[in-house]
């Protein structure tokens, strides 16, 4: 490399800047908190059949979480799955009032959610003092909660910003897109824990 | 020594202002809270976890100093305690890990790969201030006599709420929070970073093993991590929010901890190897002066060491009376690991073998690795096999164990890591012979402080005790273990001569001293705050080695943002760009909500319900954006074609 | 009483090389086929790496430029790295196996019936030692020292009282953790009479270095001596002093946590005293059982084991004398 040569080139300039799914680097993110997120639930989830099995009832003397407000939140987290799609998929168009409309739809669902929620807790006939049963049930659940608010908070905060014009660019409708996967995360994580709540108990009562 | 640079043209000079215009990092008081560079973030973690250690290493120095006499009284037992749960503490939570695998990482994959700054640099920032703010909240606590005294892993029942009154327990489970969240921010952006930013050409079969290996680290973080997230979260429950996950009067089980904490405690010892094995083969690569032989094999046992980890924890517990069947899988399993890194060792020794060697300090480093890491691998054997294990479980010996794979497999690594590299981060070489002293003592200081503890171990010296009786035959062993400590201080202290010393007198370095294949090496020392001046692409695994004559270099991105290129995931075709964000103080901000909120845990639940709300806060606004970046944005926007 | 002088330093007390029963001595076997193995591995390796850095090795100060590897020195590498593995995997195989035998040997001695049961429960910082029986008259309560026949295979039935501990004499068997709300099965047989230390293995608090106890064995009919003899209650105290003494006990806090079989002392908190002359050492194998250090332990238990349950005890005149007197009654 004696001489000064002028170095060959590799153009970039015509690259997309506005990239969905596994091609943007939030996707990515989120991927990579679900992994983490995931594994927590996971191992919460086999703690509590852990604790199970070197128990003799289950659960310990009393009635197992009643079913109908966790059963409830299921309906309303499974129904809101459709606008949930139709919103990630409009912002891949970059279309600001579909999103709009989504946003806020998804922001009334998830504070419906977190009413339901309440509820929830009031009927679980635990208290997580008691024994290492109440302990898994509520810790499950305090997970989920957490999940649950901080994806509403994110929300509501897209929402907010989808009506400021001057804030709305591609970079938006990417973080549409990606909040439409975190939701998409609390609803798929809900289902297993909710099996193991509210179900585990009335099928291992054996 | 050092390549030659050739001077740049006056167009070359022009983009170089202007890079360095964009990409300036913040100066002055404020300006440190602000930073989102990776080079200046990784520097911070590399001191910080550098001071860690030597804290860490002077506890070892008082309690060699206790146990050097019989029935000592220098240290009580309840200083003791301490001392003996801080060391290991600080040394695997506060130096191991971030150095190793963060700092490590922080610093030289995004180089490596060839660009310009971390995948989410604000999130790295943010890592950092929660690792420093854990480890000052530990050794503050330390300092009021409240330090963690129950061990590293802190077993229930005796850190719970009935044997371990006070707040130490606390303490510790809430570092393990602030750690444990730093460690697995750093793992998204390093595989982040691996997946999405190499530079065009480098195809997975072309990554470098270093970025390898710090790529199987971050998976093992990911997966690994969540065990002490739980074990730690439950501890703090059950002490301060009247939880029972481990009470067995009403359900609890006690080796639930021990589960949750080992599923994560195996893999942790092997993301502590893991980044010190893929040194060992840069190192190796770069003074024979060759490819690394079995390239495949190597990356292959890598892989392989980072699933079969998650497959050991157990033989951690073969004391509790666990069924047969288990013990027989876990001793299988156990056994079995050594063959990928088994198979790691011979492809070194075969690369040595047909490489032309050139003897400076990283290399005899290297050479330290493989006396002492592999005769704690040989060790590892004895402890795999059950029923060998119930004789030196809890004894000096696996203390000897460990610590030979640890420091043997870590911190020689490390060691020669830091002197290799050390021109890139400083521009100048270190002093070969204060580097050459520094080494000989390190390697005998270690040979006589731990080799002993192999016999007194035998001898039937259990671990963690301040003290023994005089005739039971270990005292002279633990005189020469405590003598060899004293070469193990000077060692250090000569290393850190030969640092300061280096960094004002050192020989200037130049971009490549070691004349080495990657693509740190590629830039100026230290490199810019724009990383490279040309975005290089690259055509075989060792960059410098396997470039093209004429090896193109990236253009196109904008001259005036932070702008930066998106390759694909197996082949590194170019795929997009996009920006990464101007210095900012919101991470430091955020960072303090957080530290406020784990801290205030500890002493009320409030804290985490009401500490939620600043946490929010700074959250949002570190991600609300500003008006006229995203109308500049906007603008230039060039949407995916479906 | 001063046994613990006659046990030697270094001569294979508390050390799993020296085996004086069946199961240190299998876990011997496989100790030393892993040593051999293991070393000779390490060196070969080791001898490698040197000869291939000292073959060639390159003197000149820069570094020179990076070698084209040719594919023959590939193939050699390949083969030489293949026959490694193989015989990696061929050894590695060896020692499993081994293991594997030694774990079953210990499993069936576990299956055995065994004549004679043991109850250990461990405590911050003692060892409960139990023999149980159906006579409840025969029931034996002591603490550190443990009796066993020789060459009678011994059922250690155990678990914790508060924190996890690990019951581990090395001459005789490899350990196992006490932990509450775990019940422990382990089977032991000394083959040689004598004293074997043990210590507790696993971190339980301020004392865990000074939790040790003995297993005694001694032939069957000493045991069955010992046994009879530690059944019964405490002898009456027949002169004044040791009468005296025995005042001082019940009138002092002892009576909150020691138990005196054949008196109204009857706390289990602390070990139980019924037989302390005839033990080699008090404080869970810390301090020989002489008089002044048993004057001393209940003085102030906290200077020699600080941490300890036992507070320090005030006693006045001639009442530490008098105690003494009658403690070393208890045989």
């Amino acid at each position: 490399m004696a001489d000064r040569v002028e170095p060959a080139v590799l153009d970039v300039s015509h690259l997309p800047t506005v990239l969905f799914g596994i091609r943007s680097m939030t996707w990515w993110g989120i991927m990579g908190m679900m992994a983490i997120e995931g594994t927590v639930f996971l191992l919460t989830i086999a703690t509590y059949f852990y604790l199970h099995s070197r128990s003799v009832e289950w659960p310990p003397h009393r009635d197992p979480p009643d079913l109908f407000w966790g059963t409830l939140n299921l309906c309303i987290f499974v129904l809101s799955v459709i606008p949930n799609e139709w919103y990630r998929r409009r912002a891949r168009k970059g279309d600001t009032s579909a999103v709009r409309i989504g946003l806020v739809i998804l922001s009334l669902v998830g504070i419906l959610n977190v009413i339901v929620r309440g509820f929830e807790l009031r009927h679980l006939n635990t208290d997580w003092s008691i024994d290492a049963y109440g302990s898994a049930v509520w810790m499950l659940m305090g997970l989920h909660v957490t999940h649950l608010l901080t994806d509403l908070v994110d929300t509501i905060v897209l929402t907010v910003l989808f009506f400021m014009p001057g804030l709305i660019e591609g970079k938006r409708f990417m973080d549409a897109s990606e909040n439409a996967d975190y939701w998409y995360f609390v609803v798929a994580s809900w289902i297993p824990i909710y099996l193991v709540i509210y179900w585990a108990p009335r099928w291992l009562h054996a | 020594m050092s390549t030659t640079t050739t001077p740049l043209t006056e167009a070359e000079r022009k983009q170089a202002a202007q890079l360095e215009r964009v990409w300036k990092e913040p100066s002055g008081f404020l300006g440190w809270f602000k930073v989102v560079h990776h080079t200046t973030i990784g520097k911070r973690y590399m001191v910080t976890a550098g001071v860690f250690f030597l804290l860490a290493g002077l506890l070892a120095g008082v309690m060699r100093l206790q146990l050097a006499f019989p029935e000592a009284h220098i240290l009580s037992p309840d200083q003791y305690d301490q001392v003996f749960t801080m060391h290991g503490t600080t040394m695997m939570f506060l130096f191991a890990v971030p150095m190793m695998f963060e700092a490590l990482s922080i610093y030289f994959v995004p180089l490596m790969v060839g660009t310009r700054n971390i995948a989410f640099p604000r999130l790295n920032a943010y890592s950092y201030y929660l690792y420093v703010c854990g480890g000052i909240m530990l050794w503050v606590a330390f300092f009021c006599n409240t330090g963690a005294d129950r061990g590293w892993f802190a077993y229930v029942p005796l850190s719970g709420p009935d044997y371990g009154p006070g707040k130490r327990p606390d303490f510790w489970a809430q570092m393990i929070t602030f750690t444990e969240v730093s460690a697995l921010a750093v793992a998204v952006e390093t595989i982040v970073t691996v997946f999405r930013l190499r530079a065009p050409g480098m195809s997975l079969n072309r990554i470098p093993i270093f970025v390898w290996g710090q790529v199987i680290t971050s998976f093992m973080v990911i997966f690994g991590l969540p065990g002490v997230v739980l074990s730690s979260t439950m501890l703090l429950l059950d002490r301060t929010a009247s939880t029972q996950f481990f009470n067995p009067a009403v359900g609890g089980d006690v080796l639930l901890y021990q589960h949750l904490f080992w599923w994560f405690g195996h893999p942790e010892v092997y993301i502590i190897f893991i980044p010190g094995a893929a040194i060992v083969s840069t190192i190796v690569t770069t003074f024979s002066r060759r490819h690394m032989f079995g390239y495949l094999i190597v990356v292959l046992s890598l892989v392989s060491t980072g699933f079969l980890a998650f497959g050991l924890w157990v033989h951690h517990m073969f004391a509790t009376g666990i069924p047969q069947i288990a013990e027989a899988y876990f001793t299988a399993a156990s056994m079995m690991i050594a063959i990928p890194t088994g198979a790691q060792i011979f492809c070194w020794i075969t690369t040595l073998w047909s490489g032309k060697i050139v003897l400076r300090t990283p290399l005899w480093w290297v050479l330290g690795f493989f006396f002492t890491f592999i005769m704690g691998g040989m060790t590892g054997i004895f402890v795999a096999s059950v029923p060998v294990d119930l004789q030196v479980h809890d004894t000096y010996f696996v203390v000897a164990h460990f610590h030979y794979v640890l420091i043997g497999g870590a911190v020689f690594p490390l060691f020669a890591g830091f002197t290799y590299w050390f021109p890139k981060l400083t521009g100048r070489m270190l002093s070969e012979v204060l580097g050459q002293v520094s080494f000989w003592l390190f390697f005998v200081g270690f040979q006589i402080t731990f080799f002993p503890m192999h016999l007194v171990g035998l001898r039937g010296m259990p671990r963690r005790v301040y003290t023994y009786p005089s005739n039971m035959g270990w005292t002279h062993l633990n005189q020469v273990e405590s003598a060899g400590y004293i070469l193990l201080f000077l060692a250090v202290c000569v290393f850190l001569a030969n640092v300061i010393r280096s960094k004002r007198h050192g020989a200037l370095a130049g971009p490549n001293p070691w004349n080495a294949g990657t693509l740190e090496w590629a830039t100026t020392s230290p490199p810019p705050s724009y990383n490279f001046l040309h975005l290089p692409t690259v055509n075989g695994r060792e960059a410098l080695w396997d470039a093209a004559p004429n090896q193109p270099v990236v253009t196109g991105l904008d001259e005036d943002t932070r702008s930066f290129l998106l390759t694909r995931t197996l082949d590194a075709e170019p795929d997009g760009k996009d920006e990464f964000p101007e210095p900012t103080a919101w991470p430091f901000l955020a960072a303090m909500a957080t530290t406020a909120a784990f801290i205030g845990s500890i002493f009320t639940p409030w804290g985490i319900t009401i500490g939620a709300i600043p946490i929010a806060i700074t959250m949002i606004g570190w991600f609300w954006p500003k008006r006229e970046p995203a109308e500049r944005r906007r603008s230039r926007e060039i949407w995916q074609t479906e | 009483m001063n046994l613990l002088a006659a046990v030697p330093g270094f001569t294979g007390n508390q050390t799993a090389l020296s085996p004086v029963g069946p199961g240190a001595a299998h876990i011997e076997h496989t100790f030393s086929l892993i040593f051999w193995i293991t070393s000779t591995v390490w060196l070969l390796v080791l001898t490698a790496v040197v000869i291939a850095v000292y073959r060639r090795r390159y003197t000149l100060e820069q570094m020179p430029p990076p070698e084209r590897t040719t594919e023959a020195s590939d193939r050699f590498a390949a083969r030489a790295v293949g026959v490694s593995m193989g015989i990696t995997v061929l050894l590695l195989f060896i020692m499993l196996i081994s293991s594997f035998r030694t774990g079953h040997a210990i499993g069936t001695m576990n299956s055995e019936p065994q004549p004679l049961t043991i109850d250990v429960y461990g405590h911050q910082w003692w060892w409960e030692v139990r023999y149980p029986n159906p006579v409840p008259a025969n029931i034996v309560e002591t603490a550190n020292e443990i009796h066993v026949p020789v060459g009678v295979p011994v059922h250690i039935h155990g678990t914790s009282r508060d924190v996890i501990h690990s019951f581990w004499a090395p001459n005789i068997q490899g350990k196992r953790d006490l932990m509450p709300g775990y019940d422990t099965d382990l089977m032991l047989q000394v083959d040689q009479p004598g004293y074997w230390r043990g210590q507790c293995a696993e971190f339980c608090g301020l004392q865990h270095a000074h939790m040790a106890f003995y297993i005694i064995a001694q032939p069957k009919d000493e045991f069955e001596h010992w046994l009879t003899a530690q059944a019964q209650s405490a002898p009456v105290p027949s002169d004044a002093q040791t009468q005296h003494g025995q005042q001082v006990f019940l009138t002092h806090g002892c009576v909150l946590c020691h138990t005196i079989g054949g008196t109204t002392a009857a706390s289990r908190v602390g070990p139980d005293l019924t037989h302390l002359a005839s033990r080699s050492t008090i404080a869970a194998g810390t301090l020989p059982n002489t008089t002044g250090n048993l004057a001393g332990w209940i003085l102030n238990a906290q200077s020699i084991k600080p941490g300890a349950r036992m507070p320090p005890n005030q006693l006045f005149g001639t009442d530490l004398q008098d105690l003494l007197a009658y403690l070393e009654t208890l045989k």
